[in-house]
């Protein structure tokens, strides 16, 4: 089977994907679904798609050559795929742009989506208030505490943001939520899904409105190195960032692909967020895919330092390549993230976010294995910004509220 | 011939509407829960759906959210929910069980593990909220296969092309979905529904029983004019969270609740 190809027609990447929802938004998926195949051929769509890609998100993104730090390292020459420089601050802009894009051309007028760390939430709300769009971001309340900067961007970006409190009051439970939102509000409702995870067609359009960072490392690899990376790395939470980064290089055999997994406490506790890394394939939020679950297929509560890493399962195309082999899947600890974290801040003068320091953790153990005249790719998905209360408040600083 | 065919062929016979209460599993505590489904019998019920807990009840609106998450607390299983029905199978061998749920703790435990446990303890049909048609074909014939009824939805969104894709592989009963929404949601749109099984008649001969939506006598009364059975769920596992603390007066409670529904239902 090749990679590239999928999903099947029925939005199947081998046996994950697919379309596990109730009956009531079956025929409004297939109604997105096709409204996407026909739109995403149309050249006014895709014009209308680039300019915004051009002159609202700022694209492309820089590939940037990190001196300092692959000096450092000792080992690879060290890229650093900047998606934090996207307008809003994340590589999240480049789907929500997309899919608004789609709302506006269904005519629906109202934006519903589910946030974690608040950057989906924000991407939701930036593109809603730019159409004249109500919108409304349902965010676990554990979440809302820790993310606060962006819980206050997306209530001035006019949007609506609805605590969740059940369940375990993060990301999933916000997502169980938006599902059961739209199910009520059909007619006139769009939803914006985050990542590459839910029911078919969504795994397989958010991934291919982020593909565009792909295309874009290929181009720059050759204007910059003037071949192909050896290696990509980015964090897979639900896994949108890395899939955008991973899908336009899946037949370039010689690159080799690591998805970065939030490792928590550690795998042996427990206590993390890292289905491919220690879960099995099961049925949550609309696909199969690998979740974390118990015994009795309930799904398990989650623990990352990373709110937009912490969820119980993950992008079935993931599920696909774990299986296939074609991507490796490993996964590094809060304390490993921090420590990257500072280490980025402090080398390159780049914040990034706690997401995306995951990354960066396990890029700095992948390079001093490379070569020098080997090029590493890591995808810097977001700005963090966002972080610097959690990071104070972890290291006993008391900043202004 | 299954138990739910001759539950509806009985009723169709008599000319009255079948009534099909709800409660999940586990609810208040797990030690109740046999009591209640005999006490729902007592108050008229003709089919039983036993909710199976899930963590994740995406389609549930807050109230059976909260059941799930009470059923949860004390570790209700899906074996435990079986051993439940086999129980109750020891003094009730007419009632039909239908056990609804999600996909993923029969997809944990193994299709053709649960199946056969299933038919063993008593269980008559099995719908599965998440479980679409499309994604049916490698899972219903294991259930086909044991002897349960497949009881799938149909919704105001439901095409005429899916209805008849869903009643091809459907068996029992359908279950129509009277409103775009969650269980518990308020509104309820008879001359809608009358209109959506006008068309679904057209597609098939199953039985349609009706439900989200049917929170009293009047509702049920109005549905029961123009369906085969009502089904009632969130009004009665309101009950149940109201007393969850005195689960004593809970058996009479259910009865005489699910009671005043069936006298609606029988006075048309």
């Amino acid at each position: 089977m090749n990679d590239q190809n999928l999903p099947d027609a029925r939005g199947h990447f081998g046996p994950y994907g697919g379309r596990f929802v109730a009956e009531t938004l079956m025929e409004p998926l297939r109604q997105l679904e096709e409204a996407y195949n026909r739109l995403k051929n149309d050249s006014a769509f895709r014009a209308e798609l680039d300019k915004d890609l051009a002159h609202y998100v700022g694209r492309p993104s820089p590939l940037y050559p990190a001196e300092r730090l692959s000096r450092s390292w000792g080992g690879a020459q060290v890229y650093l795929k900047r998606e934090d420089l996207n307008h809003t601050g994340a590589h999240k802009i480049n789907n929500t742009v997309g899919q608004a894009l789609l709302a506006k051309h269904l005519g629906k007028t109202r934006i519903i989506a589910e946030t974690g760390a608040g950057q989906h939430g924000v991407a939701s709300a930036t593109v809603a208030a730019r159409l004249g769009l109500k919108c409304v971001v349902f965010m676990g309340s554990d979440d809302i505490e820790r993310q606060s900067p962006n819980v206050y961007r997306m209530k001035l970006l006019g949007a609506e943001v609805r605590p969740v409190s059940s369940g375990t009051r993060t990301l999933k439970d916000a997502m169980n939520e938006a599902l059961r939102d739209w199910v009520t509000n059909v007619d006139d409702t769009f939803y914006i899904i985050g990542t590459v995870a839910g029911p078919h067609p969504y795994p397989m359009l958010v991934r291919d409105f982020n593909a565009v960072v792909g295309r874009e490392v290929l181009r720059q690899s050759q204007e910059l190195f003037a071949r192909l990376p050896d290696a990509l790395v980015a964090c897979v939470g639900g896994g949108s960032n890395a899939i955008g980064l991973f899908h336009p290089l899946l037949s370039y055999e010689t690159v080799k692909m690591y998805g970065v997994e939030a490792g928590g406490l550690g795998i042996a506790s427990g206590q993390h967020a890292a289905p491919l890394s220690a879960g099995r394939p099961g049925v949550l939020h609309g696909n199969r895919t690998y979740i974390m679950e118990d015994e009795n297929g309930q799904i398990l509560g989650t623990h990352s330092i990373s709110a937009g890493l912490d969820y119980p399962g993950v992008g079935p195309e993931h599920a696909w390549l774990k299986d296939s082999g074609r991507v490796s899947y490993v996964s590094v600890t809060d304390e490993e993230a921090l420590a990257a974290f500072h280490e980025l801040t402090l080398v390159e003068g780049i914040i990034p976010a706690l997401e995306s320091a995951h990354a960066v953790a396990y890029g700095k153990q992948l390079a001093r294995q490379m070569k020098r005249d080997q090029a590493l790719v890591i995808n810097i998905s977001g700005r963090g910004d966002k972080d610097i209360f959690t990071i104070a408040k972890r290291e006993g600083i008391e900043l202004l509220k | 011939m299954s138990r739910i065919k001759a539950v509806f062929d009985a009723l169709h016979a008599s000319g009255r509407k079948g009534l099909v209460p709800y409660i999940t599993a586990g609810d208040p505590h797990p030690q109740y829960t046999v009591g209640l489904m005999h006490a729902l019998v007592r108050g008229g019920a003709d089919v039983i759906e036993l909710g199976v807990p899930f963590s994740d009840p995406m389609a549930d609106g807050p109230v059976i959210q909260l059941a799930c998450e009470r059923a949860l607390v004390h570790g209700t299983s899906l074996w435990q929910v079986l051993e439940m029905v086999a129980e109750f199978r020891r003094t009730d061998s007419a009632t039909p069980v239908v056990l609804m749920g999600y996909l993923n703790p029969i997809e944990a435990r193994g299709y053709e593990e649960f199946a056969r446990r299933a038919r063993a303890a008593g269980v008559d049909g099995v719908l599965v909220v998440d479980l679409a048609v499309e994604e049916a074909p490698g899972i219903a014939p294991v259930f086909r296969n044991a002897g349960l009824d497949c009881i799938f939805l149909l919704a105001p969104t439901s095409s005429g092309a899916r209805i008849r894709a869903v009643a091809e592989q459907a068996s029992g009963y359908l279950y129509y979905v009277s409103l775009k929404g969650v269980t518990g949601a308020a509104t309820l749109d008879v001359a809608s529904v009358a209109d959506k099984l006008a068309e679904i008649r057209t597609h098939t001969r199953l039985p349609l029983a009706v439900g989200f939506g049917i929170r009293d006598a009047a509702s049920a009364a109005q549905v029961g004019r123009v369906a085969d059975a009502v089904v009632v769920g969130s009004a009665l596992v309101s009950q149940i969270e109201k007393h969850q603390n005195e689960p004593a007066v809970l058996p009479e409670l259910l009865t005489r609740q699910l009671g005043a529904l069936r006298g609606a239902l029988d006075a048309q």
